[in-house]
């Protein structure tokens, strides 16, 4: 009887918190009580304060994740898993770990994105969304509409990350199929082409309304351009304005050895997050970021010798880090349970180099670059480390983990993903 | 009784290995370590020391058949580069394989014949007269 009655209570409580947590708003709760990191925080360093735990693990390559306003997590895969390519997870006891998980959607892909009552999925050619119920649950996972068709795909670059604004715009990025646009992609002697064909369909951000079907090239709008590849990308409601992380060129010292060694090779050049509006040009493949010299360099396969300066049409990243460290995952933290530092600040999930042989390996970290009313605050730190299992990893395939999608849970934890390991991990503050 | 198995295992392996070693001649015990550094210049960065590529992105030349089977298909591979999305053990490498045909024809049977003998491969090695008859009919 007296257990009954504790239960009624439990369960009393636990409604009473969830209606709280309705009325409040989805970004003011506290972590749940039930809710521990794990007992090394799932072998991550995090700051003071911060533990972490696995959500869910052996899941076949998670790209990009979404998490409802009910906790529940979408994922996006890169390799089906039992024939299906988004997967739902769902924490049925409150203790953080998924124990419910189904798969829908027979497509391998990146984007994975929830707003107004709809998923948004991607594959490496077409944009899916799914409506959702008054639970945030798909309603039917067979009959998803497709908003855009027909991208290119040349398998150098072909994710398709998406993110969404406030006015019903969807944002695709189609990544060039190249490395530094020369005649002949990676080829040591060949030169770079001007102008670069590559531009008028990849190397930027296209545009699409959110609720439109069949969407293509003809009807959506090349927001941004001279973005090499893009993967980590995310709207900033505080600076309405959107924010991608470029994957800056590669081989630096393969394709001009007399110019830079393999050591100016491994840090250059700078991996960037840009601010982008509609009509900017981030100079790729004419010119690349140097964080050392803080100046846009004329690209060798263009004339560049590393010194020469260029790129007066282009604009300069509003952040750059080391080359090569690979950003996957772009999120603005507005939640409120991460101490005031984080608020509106930006995470970046960095998969970690492999361009930096024989050098060792760098990144597999989240980053935190913290932004005050639209534009970064302070230098960027690495907030999230460990996932690699190790260091001075001479390869990437040796890294245990890799960071790859992040998401904001309705009380402010913040999820990461890693297509290596195949794990979701949650960070959660104040426990 | 664990250890010593563990051990006998081990002592086979080491030995298996020196007797494979052994049967290369001096010539392809030279070759292969000229290749190693024709690999470390032209084809670390991408498929990396251990030869483990880089997962999606350059293929691993680790036990593949792209690797220890026919030579006509691997110089050739070599040669003249790949836009293709290769596929190894249901996974899929997208980059782009700049064609290697700068490299001269002992350079080429250099690099593959340590390619073939390294990483845990152990395949036959490759002559600069293979790579020359190859290029002559791959024009």
């Amino acid at each position: 009887m007296k257990k009954t009655f504790v239960n009624c209570f439990l369960l009393a409580a636990l409604l009473t918190g969830g209606i709280n947590a309705i009325a409040r708003g989805t970004d003011s709760l506290r972590v749940a009580a039930t809710v521990k990191p794990d007992a090394n925080n799932a072998g991550l360093t995090l700051p003071q304060g911060f533990g972490a735990l696995v959500v869910a693990e052996n899941l076949n390559e998670p790209r990009h994740i979404a998490v409802t306003k009910q906790g529940d997590v979408y994922v996006k895969l890169a390799s089906l898993q039992g024939g299906k390519g988004i997967l739902w997870l769902h924490d049925a006891n409150g203790d953080g770990k998924a124990d419910e998980q189904k798969g829908f959607g027979g497509f391998k892909g990146t984007g994975m994105y929830v707003k107004d009552g709809y998923l948004y999925a991607s594959s490496d050619e077409e944009v899916f969304r799914y409506k959702l119920d008054a639970g945030d649950k798909v309603i039917n996972g067979n009959a998803p509409e497709k908003i855009v068709t027909g991208l290119l795909s040349r398998h150098e670059h072909e994710a398709k990350a998406i993110t969404l604004d406030n006015s019903g715009n969807i944002y695709v990025n189609i990544g060039a199929y190249s490395n530094a646009c020369q005649v002949k992609d990676r080829t040591k002697g060949s030169p770079g082409m001007k102008p670069c064909p590559i531009l008028d369909s990849a190397g930027g951000i296209w545009q699409f309304k959110a609720n439109q079907p069949n969407q293509t090239y003809g009807t959506g709008v090349r927001y941004a351009t001279g973005l090499r590849n893009v993967v980590g990308i995310n709207w900033n409601s505080d600076a309405n304005s959107l924010f991608v992380m470029q994957h800056g060129r590669d081989q630096l010292h393969d394709l001009f050895p007399t110019m830079f060694d393999a050591k100016q090779s491994a840090e250059l050049p700078a991996e960037c997050m840009f601010q982008v509006q509609k009509g900017t040009n981030c100079g790729w493949p004419y010119v690349y970021y140097d964080q050392l010299q803080h100046k846009k360099i004329l690209a060798p396969e263009f004339g560049g010798d590393g010194k020469k300066t260029a790129g007066e049409d282009a604009v300069d990243p509003v952040v750059a880090f080391p080359g090569h460290l690979a950003p996957n995952g772009l999120l603005f933290y507005t939640g409120s349970q991460f101490p005031e530092k984080y608020k509106n600040g930006a995470f970046i999930a960095f998969h970690g180099s492999w361009n930096r042989a024989p050098e060792p390996q760098k990144g597999f970290f989240v980053a935190f670059v913290p932004f005050k009313n639209g534009k970064p605050s302070g230098d960027w730190e690495i907030f999230a480390d460990g996932f690699a299992g190790g260091t001075n990893l001479s390869s990437p395939g040796d890294a245990k983990h890799r960071p790859c999608g992040l998401a904001q849970g309705p009380d402010g934890s913040l999820y990461v993903s890693d297509d290596q390991g195949g794990t979701i991990f949650r960070i959660v503050y104040g426990k | 009784m664990k250890k010593i198995i563990i051990t006998t295992a081990a002592f086979c392996c080491l030995s298996l290995y020196l007797i494979a070693r052994q049967t290369q001649t001096p010539e392809v015990q030279e070759s292969i370590a000229r290749g190693e550094k024709v690999y470390t210049l032209y084809c670390l960065s991408c498929h990396q020391k251990s030869g483990n590529g880089v997962p999606h992105m350059n293929p691993p030349l680790v036990k593949t058949s792209y690797v220890t089977g026919d030579i006509k298909k691997l110089v050739t591979w070599v040669l003249k580069g790949s836009t293709e999305n290769v596929e190894i053990d249901g996974k899929s490498y997208s980059n782009n394989m700049p064609a290697q045909n700068y490299l001269k024809d002992d350079q080429i049977a250099d690099v593959l014949t340590y390619v073939r003998n390294s990483f845990g491969n152990a395949s036959s090695a490759v002559t600069a007269a293979e790579v020359k008859a190859i290029r002559a009919k791959a024009k």
